[in-house]
């Protein structure tokens, strides 16, 4: 097989170009592991100079969004089964700096694949503007008396992720002999490749040397490693259940209903007190007796604070609009609870108001019931405790059905429901 | 007494449940209300799940899954998904299957997060720079919920293209009483790579536009994917003859093919007035006519399933009826827009609403009137 990785030859780089110098480097390096074809690797190039390399290469290879070629090399590793693939990303300065998230998560993660960020220092496709990785003081076109804060210094940062190997060097001469050592590393590795763009970056700063600017800017000539033993990219296959129909029971018609029509019903309290499961349990006793049933919630972003209102619809035919124009009923069971539907209430023409007897009912048309709710046996059983009373008022369903539910829900370890039912006789 | 197999289900696990016995096979996930129950459910049914650190990060990573021959899903809502348009330009543009949930929830920004709207319907239009129009499906119902994930992911397999699935809050959350085992069985879609001897040529097409596939990392053939305008061999072009076709192709694929990918509900009673809607207004409109039906009025109903590209058969339908009414749950009767502009077509009306859902008798009321 031919093990051509890619031609060094009419490369589109400006002359002395450090770009350049690294495919060449690169290319060695591939060429002396000798286990490695051109079909087991993937290259997965950026945007900016570095990107249109990608013709280059007799590997597979693709070509992606500014700063993004990280995560979508990450993405190919990780989907890629087969041990011996190696994926490399060549990136820029630039790509570097707008995908920092993807390279520090591509680190952290050890996603088995090797990042080479070529760092000119500045942008060069788009004219020579600083990136995150300017060092201060060096000069670009839009900033010509240098740039006035440091840039970072991604091999700290990559190797404080968690990369087992993250290395710096000048990108001067051959060193394929450390790109086939990161390229070895079982894991996330990556290269630092300090170059100057001989287009803006020598035009400004003409008489700096490479080293001396890394040196000044306190960017180390250097080997971090982490001792990492297992990769982890590919923790995230877990068990699974066969079907996601089966974690939920069947309900079994058990009981019987006279009611026909459609029935609506808003049941509002405060959060964590149990009113959405209330409302559920209402539902599936609905459907216990042949009937239809939809139940939502709507309650603050925050969910554990706040007001917890739900929407029941009770109806003898198939539902369809699962909204509600005006309600049948509101049961109020707590002050948030009522603050949340004061003005459906107000707006009610007909219709029944159940509220806490420690709660003022705002002005309305519908028809006030107050009872106790909260203080028999507590917040956390108040919707529950309303709700069974509600049904033995208006026996749109046998109160028995919604006992059954609770008994056979974890909720009836947690609340006696036998308890609940005496206050009905009372 | 009677036993009957109902369970009290909520669309989000429908959905879940359809993508994966489809064949999807990894599900990149980022929380976001209202998609965190589509999230929920995927963590215990793929058999891969990755939580992504972003949304920017959820999409590439899709399309890296998707390069190496999986096939992704996710799910997110407005905010989110403006992170992923950039990235969903590049899938297209290189060709890569995969499914995207978009839940709509109240906009414009972060609006309300427990919200429900219909107002992405712009946005899923315009999503890609020139014009190009993504497969989109809207589910209308509990078994559109089952039927349309499956064939969103059997679309992007046969025309290698992300796909979006368009829902909303109220269709993903709300709970309802509904009939799971009499849902027919989902056959499992069928993959096909390139098994020729000669160069693979990734953006090739086949006699239906589409071009084979192949995944990156196979031993055979040489694969490359571009974002960047190029020829059929994946060569970044300015704007030579061929390049210039093959992203043209783009379009001609999701229109030629747009047959195959159809689907919409038609109820025709008489050429008096037609109700068209689709996602969560489309249950107001069903329960609308009916009630217009047991007055004696004659009303046709379209609940359209394909949203884009929009197929032309919804044209012949509005055009065969002297008054329709289009209802979507949004402010400016976007869908109505983009069928007849903002002049408008005489007898084509709109019932439109934001912050609460269209009422069946709204709709009525408009048909009357």
């Amino acid at each position: 097989m031919n093990r051509e990785f890619l031609s060094v030859d009419n490369m589109p780089f400006c002359g002395g170009c450090g770009h350049r110098t690294v495919a060449q480097s690169l290319e060695k390096a591939l060429g002396r592991m000798k286990d490695l074809n051109p079909l087991d690797v993937v290259v997965v190039t950026d945007i900016g100079c570095i990107g249109i390399i990608d013709k280059q290469f007799k590997t597979h290879t693709v070509h992606g969004l500014h700063g993004r070629s990280t995560a979508l090399a990450a993405g190919i590793s990780m989907g890629l089964s087969e041990e011996n693939k190696k994926v490399i990303t060549l990136i820029g300065d630039g790509g570097a700096t707008i995908g920092l998230q993807h390279v520090i998560e591509a680190a952290q993660r050890n996603i088995d694949m090797t990042v080479i960020v070529h760092n000119n220092m500045l942008y060069g496709m788009t004219g020579g503007q600083p990136s995150g990785l300017t060092p201060c003081g060096f000069k670009t076109p839009i900033m010509p008396e240098g740039k006035p804060m440091r840039g970072h210094d991604l091999c700290k940062l990559v190797h404080a992720a968690g990369a087992p190997y993250a290395r710096r060097l000048i990108a001067i001469g051959d060193f394929s002999d450390v790109i086939e050592e990161a390229l070895k590393i079982k894991g996330f590795s990556f290269i630092e490749a300090m170059e100057i763009c001989p287009s803006y970056g020598l035009k400004y700063n003409p008489t700096r040397k490479l080293h001396e600017i890394a040196e000044e800017a306190g960017l180390e000539i250097k080997l971090w490693e982490n001792k990492i033993g297992q990769r982890d990219d590919n923790s995230y296959r877990h068990v699974t259940i066969n079907s996601l129909f089966d974690e939920i029971q069947p309900l079994e018609v058990n009981f019987k209903s006279d009611f026909r029509g459609r029935y609506s019903l808003l049941l509002s309290g405060s959060a964590g007190e149990g009113v959405q499961s209330a409302a559920e349990l209402l539902s599936k006793a609905v459907i216990s007796c042949g009937l239809s049933a939809t139940k939502k919630g709507t309650y603050p972003v925050t969910v554990g604070v706040g007001f917890s209102t739900s929407e029941v619809i009770i109806s003898s035919d198939p539902i369809l609009f699962t909204g509600i124009s005006s309600p049948d009923a509101v049961i109020v069971v707590s002050k948030d609870g009522l603050n949340k539907v004061k003005s459906s209430v107000s707006e009610m023409r007909q219709g029944f108001l159940y509220i806490d007897s420690d709660l003022n009912a705002p002005e309305t048309k519908a028809k006030i019931l107050s009872s106790d709710f909260r203080k028999p046996f507590g917040a956390k059983s108040a919707a529950l405790l309303a709700l069974l009373l509600f049904l033995s008022r208006e026996k749109l369903i046998p109160v028995e059905a919604l006992s059954e539910q609770v008994k056979a829900s974890g909720i009836g370890k947690k609340i006696d429901i036998e308890k609940l039912l005496s206050c009905l006789k009372d | 007494m009677k036993t009957m197999s109902k369970r009290f289900i909520d669309g989000s696990r429908i959905i879940v449940e359809s993508a994966v016995r489809t064949g999807a096979d990894i599900f990149i996930g980022y929380p976001i209300t209202p998609a965190n129950l589509i999230y929920l459910y995927a963590s215990r049914r793929f058999k891969n799940v990755i939580p992504a650190p972003d949304e920017i990060t959820t999409l590439q990573w899709m399309a890296g899954f998707s390069a190496t021959g999986k096939i992704p899903v996710t799910a997110t809502s407005f905010p989110g998904f403006a992170l992923m348009v950039e990235s969903i330009g590049m899938a297209f543009m290189m060709e890569l299957p995969m499914l995207i949930i978009l839940v709509q929830r109240l906009g414009p920004s972060t609006g309300t997060a427990t919200g429900s709207a219909q107002g992405d319907v712009m946005l899923v239009n315009g999503v890609n720079s020139g014009g190009y129009h993504l497969p989109t499906f809207c589910v209308s119902n509990f078994e559109d919920c089952w039927k349309l994930p499956s064939a969103a992911v059997k679309t992007a397999v046969k025309l290698r293209t992300p796909v979006i699935l368009l829902t909303s809050k109220e269709m993903v959350m709300t709970l309802q009483d509904f009939d799971t085992d009499s849902l027919e069985e989902i056959k499992p879609v069928e993959r096909e790579f390139y098994e020729g001897q000669e160069e693979f040529m990734p953006y090739h097409p086949k006699e239906n536009k589409v071009p084979h596939f192949l995944h990156v990392g196979n031993p055979r053939h040489q694969v490359r994917m571009t974002a960047s305008t190029h020829d059929r061999k994946a060569t970044l072009q300015h704007s030579t003859q061929e390049a210039i076709s093959n992203t043209k192709r783009l379009r001609e694929k999701m229109t030629e093919n747009l047959k195959d990918y159809t689907y919409y509900d038609y109820e025709e009673d008489g050429n008096e007035n037609l109700v068209f809607s689709f996602g969560t207004t489309s249950l107001a409109s069903r329960d609308a006519v009916k009630i217009l039906r047991s007055n004696g009025k004659k009303v046709s109903l379209l609940v359209a399933k394909t949203l884009f590209p929009i197929p032309d058969d919804y044209l012949r339908i509005i055009t065969k009826h002297k008054k329709t009414v289009i209802a979507e749950e949004n402010l400016t009767g976007q869908y109505r827009e983009l069928l007849f502009g903002r002049m408008g077509k005489n007898e084509v009306r709109g019932v439109n609403a934001i912050g609460r859902m269209i009422r069946p008798e709204e709709i009525v009321e408009e048909v009357k009137r």
